[in-house]
């Protein structure tokens, strides 16, 4: 009795550590997924709207790009404002972190939560939270990359 | 069929983003950082080109996107302009979205308020 009893707990422990080094892999598959689809969704969203732009206004590629990128600024804006960017992002994780709709909801949700420390401290200055690093890492390195381009290569 | 390419390439790049957020400690801050200087970088390597040629939108649209556009301004800016280029070419690129990007901000957040949550 004794003996089984034993055998039962350590097959017990055995299905556990099985489920556990199950649960969590399947977990960044399903996580993989859903920012593959939302992700995906997006950048659809975007090429219909370069597109647009393309063959309905003449846009060259350059001009085009940047009507799509404003045009989904705008978007994701006012869909943190009305609250469901975040209700995406719940299940969406990076496919609505990477896009540029994410650093579009990255600017609102801190100027929008900090609206109580006044316009200039708090909208003002918490709209640049997380848009002011990806600025300043981003433009300093395109200043290298031309500055490398200048020295080296032209 | 570019619609498609749009898909693929921009969701494999969430992809790498969502591996990088379960794997490693990263926050989304740090990811956007990584993204949009990893795009600068790639794209002076002459990487990311080909990827934009096949993918669009898939490929602008994420942030390593904005990286692309800033880099491929300052290039051009380089060629155009010399020295002063490199400072002007990467902003004036992608004054568009920065511009978008405060003032519909700004507007959201002043019209909006933050929802309860719960």
């Amino acid at each position: 009795m004794d003996s089984l009893d034993v055998k039962q707990k350590k097959i017990n422990k055995e299905y556990q550590d099985y489920a556990n080094s199950l649960s969590p892999k399947s977990k960044i598959v399903k996580n993989c997924i859903m920012a593959f689809i939302v992700g995906g969704l997006i950048s659809t969203i975007g090429q219909l709207i370069s597109n647009v732009a393309k063959n309905y206004y003449g846009m060259n590629k350059e001009d085009a790009s940047t009507v799509t990128s404003i045009t989904l600024i705008f978007i994701a804006a006012l869909l943190t404002g009305l609250g469901l960017y975040e209700k995406i992002g719940k299940r969406a994780g990076a496919g609505s972190i990477v896009p540029i709709t994410g650093f579009s909801n990255s600017i609102v949700s801190p100027a929008m939560e900090h609206k109580r420390e006044g316009y200039v401290l708090g909208v003002g200055a918490k709209l640049f939270s997380i848009a002011g690093p990806v600025l300043v890492y981003g433009i300093s390195t395109s200043v290298i990359v031309g500055l490398v381009y200048y020295f080296f290569v032209k | 069929m570019d619609y498609i390419k749009a898909f693929i390439t921009g969701g494999a790049i969430c992809i790498i983003g969502q591996i990088l957020i379960d794997k490693t400690n990263l926050t989304p801050a740090r990811i956007l950082v990584c993204f949009v200087t990893a795009g600068v970088i790639l794209t002076a390597l002459g990487i990311y080109e080909p990827i934009v040629e096949f993918g669009g939108a898939g490929a602008t649209v994420p942030l390593p996107g904005f990286g692309y556009a800033l880099a491929k301004g300052a290039i051009k800016g380089v060629k155009e302009s010399g020295v002063l280029g490199a400072f002007t070419g990467g902003v004036t690129a992608t004054a568009g979205g920065i511009t978008a990007a405060i003032v519909f901000g700004y507007l959201a957040a002043v019209l909006f308020d933050p929802k309860e949550k719960g």
